[in-house]
């Protein structure tokens, strides 16, 4: 050990070796999750830069900015890089992967090389559809829906599919290797009711990946064997039927919304009792609710389809069961809001983030009720109500929460904190600037403005208009965290084992942990959310401990 | 899945507790909780599988449901002889590799390595045949495509089934040759010694998949060539 | 929990009766049974497949209740993807509708 008389850093997994080949064979569960941490962020400035475009777009009624060739492209590409290149791995692949082997005491994944192969899948399937992206993009929509996908369309889909088919088998294997983890890889005395709600919900989104995700691989298949050798499973002239497309691709994406929301949620179940200071109220129905969505969201993608030309009485089926997928949703809100009700509230970044979670979450879960109402969606299925309520899910909900875990496990993840006014200052712009992109876009859809239009009618101007100022207020809001956390990991303080006094595992190590986690195997007898055992939360900008 | 024992320099030859010392990974308590995490971990990537053929399934499902007659006629002209006899050349090669898992289990080298050779062998005769029964097809014009022609009461439906057959049985012959490959690797690894009554995730995990294969094709048979009780001889 | 190690005898008694099957259902193909030629083929897989996961799969000795639910799980969600979208296909022609 050196005798110097400065502070030695203790060995972490970030300097415990150095070099570009330590990063990119690497088998640490920590370092793979920055890996994706880096990925995801800028395929989330792609996305949305293409987003801006958009916008900028719509700020005239007329088509005068791109031709509506090129503009189709846009809402293509966007939906494609934000939905699975973003959403769909983000908050598994980055906070569950850093995470649950330390949530339940464990060295690391039980397969970490599988692990560090998803990662290559990401990128493989990013690099085929950045591929498709600069050589002309797709213009079929993200849903890629026959026949215009396997026949009709002159761009980029086999590229695009090919390249959601690799990326997909990245989920798939991120999800058995969750699934297997949590089984058989708990410290002694985890049993399932002590651990934290955020190893739940990342299991339940396993459930999800696994079971889906396959399907969505095989109709992507098909679609491109349907385009390339002209067999007709999808095209009506050989036999075939369009509505089979989008009956097995709903099968997969709408399950996929909620690997996107459930990850999130279990963000929440953290940050609430840690910033409350208060067990989570209702911790088995929460659990369960986790378990419903996933086994639920199975049941009701035909509601994607009400206007498609399927049969009225299926379409009555999946319009009940889609009102029972709420309710799971709507126990998490309740116990969210139960947990505060008396709690201690300290209101930091985090908790911004999760607050605000709640109330667009349930905005946009209220929305899907009105969507899977017959009557009202076929009024306005296809217009932007329909896109303001996935973006309040989507942005509002899996978003917040994304940016609510970055910033409460960056000090653990990084071992600094970030400056805590900025951060607030951030996630306020961040909540203001959403509201006011897709809150009139509600308004617009509901009066008829339909979605996947450049060219719309002049009284939807103004709408448009205040969204596209929200959306250039919501740009700024993102890109402020890129500085100030970026700012800390040179300036910042030094962040402690446990800068929030928070309950989990995670908080007994490290701040950045080692590589192994823990020095010794824990042998776990507390209840999860002791927070009645636990010290409080340190002030702002309180001495926090030294390395 | 997490098997493969290539760290660093391993012993050849049959000394199990050296052999077991290298083969387990850091991240695992023992090779009882390797082996169980490894075990789990293939049966829920064989389930990914089941869903993957699932949506086949349910293509196949639909479409026969709709066109049942279209279906019937497209089905005599597949070669029965053939599917029966892959069948039954697909159970076979699961027997050797249960065989080869049960050697596996004792330590009984030169039969792991001869019983998976036996599996690898009817794979290979399994894919013979199915490329014998290609050719015929497309002899016959029964390929979809420009190509094709059929009498029938429904041409475009009983190209459909064409089509299906052609997909399906593509996707199970493309996991044959994967199987076939993951066989002579484990065979060859067998063969190093690699390993023991403690630890042989590899043949287990790699015996799960055959079989998984083998009741893939367990359905397609029916599916495909029995929807007629008129075959073609 | 070690691995149980099947008897040999057990894996053999597995294939003769698979093999049974499979000459039961080539020779019940030849005969028509109308639309009972498709449940019954279908039965008789589905028995094979069983003893297939059951004995060559080791389900039968596996302690773990984590693979059979797992199992189940799949057995479960193929059926949701076949069900549900019968519940379209199946249900068009209720609807009087030219063309449906």
């Amino acid at each position: 050990m050196a005798t110097a008389t400065q502070v030695v850093e203790k060995e972490n997994y970030l300097n415990v070796n150095y070099g570009i080949k330590s990063w990119l064979l690497t088998t640490d569960h920590k370092r793979i999750g920055l890996l994706y941490l880096f990925t995801i962020t800028m395929f989330f400035f792609l996305g949305g830069f293409f987003a801006l475009l958009i916008r900028l777009e719509l700020l005239t009624p007329s088509g005068d900015m791109v031709q509506t060739d090129i503009y189709n492209r846009l809402f293509t590409m966007h939906g494609i890089v934000m939905i699975f290149l973003f959403l769909i791995p983000s908050i598994p692949a980055v906070f569950g992967n850093f995470f649950i082997p330390m949530m339940i005491g464990a060295r690391d994944m039980a397969f970490p090389k599988i692990n560090l192969l998803s990662w290559y899948l990401l990128l493989g399937g990013g690099a085929l559809i950045l591929y498709s992206i600069v050589t002309g993009g797709t213009d079929t929509g993200w849903t890629f829906y026959a026949p215009f996908s396997t026949q009709y369309s002159n761009s980029q889909v086999i590229a695009a599919a090919l390249g959601i088919f690799v990326a997909g088998f990245s989920s798939i294997l991120t999800g058995l290797n969750f699934i297997v983890t949590i089984h058989r890889m708990r410290a002694p005395g985890l049993t399932w009711v002590r651990l934290p709600l955020f190893i739940w919900s990342n299991y339940a989104t396993a459930i999800i990946q696994v079971l889906g995700t396959p399907v969505l691989a095989i109709t992507l298949a098909l679609v491109f064997l349907e385009r390339v050798f002209h067999i007709g499973f999808f095209n009506a002239q050989l036999g075939g039927d369009p509505l089979l497309f989008q009956h097995l691709f709903w099968f997969y994406s709408h399950p996929a919304v909620y690997i996107m929301i459930l990850p999130s949620m279990g963000v929440i179940s953290e940050v609430i009792p840690c910033f409350a200071r208060k067990r989570i109220f209702g911790y088995a129905f929460v659990a369960m609710s986790s378990i419903a969505i996933a086994v639920f969201g199975f049941l009701v993608w035909a509601h994607h389809m009400f206007v498609s030309g399927m049969s009225v009485y299926a379409a009555l089926v999946f319009s009940l069961l889609s009102y029972a997928v709420a309710v799971p949703s709507a126990v998490k809100v309740f116990n969210w809001t139960a947990t505060m009700y008396k709690g201690s509230i300290h209101l930091r970044t985090p908790m911004l983030y999760a607050l605000g979670f709640i109330g667009l979450f349930t905005m946009g879960g209220m929305t899907g009720l009105f969507l899977a109402c017959l009557g009202i969606d076929v009024h306005v299925t296809d217009t932007y109500f329909v896109v303001a309520h996935f973006h309040y899910i989507m942005v509002g909900g899996a978003v917040m929460g994304y940016m609510a875990a970055l910033h409460f496990w960056w000090p653990k993840i990084t071992g600094k904190m970030y400056s805590e006014v900025w951060g607030k200052v951030a996630a306020v712009i961040i909540f203001l600037g959403f509201n006011l992109t897709f809150f009139p876009l509600f308004v617009a859809g509901y009066m008829g403005m339909p979605r996947r239009y450049h060219v719309y009618a002049p009284e939807f101007q103004v709408l448009n208009v205040f969204s596209t100022a929200g959306a250039s207020i919501l740009g700024i809001g993102y890109l402020l965290p890129l500085i100030y956390l970026f700012w800390s990991l040179r300036y910042g303080k030094p962040a402690g084992d446990n800068p929030w006094s928070a309950a989990g595992l995670e908080w007994t190590a490290a701040s950045p942990p080692p590589t192994h986690n823990f020095e010794e195997t824990p042998v776990v007898t507390w209840e999860a959310y002791n927070y009645h055992e636990l010290p409080d939360m340190p002030e702002e900008d309180a001495g926090v401990s030294r390395i | 899945m997490s098997a493969e024992s290539s760290h660093g320099s391993f012993i050849a030859g049959n000394l199990a507790s050296s052999v077991s010392a290298h083969a387990l990974q850091h991240q695992f308590a023992d090779l009882e909780q390797q082996r169980e995490s490894s075990t789990l971990g293939m049966w829920v990537f064989l389930i990914t599988e089941v869903m993957f053929f699932g949506g086949m399934f349910a293509v196949y499902l639909i479409n026969r449901a709709l066109h049942p007659v279209a279906f019937l006629e497209a089905s005599q002209h597949m070669l029965f002889w053939a599917g029966a006899v892959n069948t039954i050349v697909l159970i076979c090669s699961s027997l050797f590799v249960a065989l080869a898992v049960h050697a596996a289990q004792e330590g009984h080298r030169k039969q792991i390595v001869c019983f998976l050779l036996l599996a690898l062998l009817l794979g290979l005769v399994f894919l013979g045949i199915k490329g014998y029964e290609y050719h015929g097809h497309w002899v016959e014009h029964k390929v979809p495509g420009p190509a094709f022609q059929f009498e029938g009461t429904d041409p475009i439906h009983s190209e459909v089934f064409f089509e299906l057959y052609f997909v399906m049985t593509g996707f199970h012959a493309l996991h044959m040759l994967i199987g076939v490959g993951l066989v002579a690797a484990i065979a060859w690894f067998a063969w190093r010694g690699h390993y023991t009554p403690a630890y042989h995730n590899a043949v287990d995990n790699v015996g799960l998949y055959w079989h998984f294969v083998d009741i893939i094709w367990i359905f397609l048979f029916p599916l495909l060539y029995l929807i007629s009780h008129k075959h073609v001889p | 929990m070690a691995e149980t190690i099947v008897r040999k005898r057990t894996y053999f008694v597995v294939w003769a009766i698979l093999m049974v099957l499979t000459a039961l259902t080539a020779a019940v193909s030849f005969v028509n049974l109308g639309q009972w030629n498709a449940p019954v083929a279908l039965a008789i897989a589905s028995g094979k497949a069983m003893l297939v996961a059951l004995f060559f799969m080791h389900l039968r000795y596996e302690h773990s209740k984590i693979i059979w639910l797992w199992v189940l799980a799949g057995l479960f969600w193929l059926t949701i993807l076949f069900f549900l979208s019968m519940t379209d296909f199946g249900t068009r022609q209720f609807l009087n509708v030219p063309g449906k």
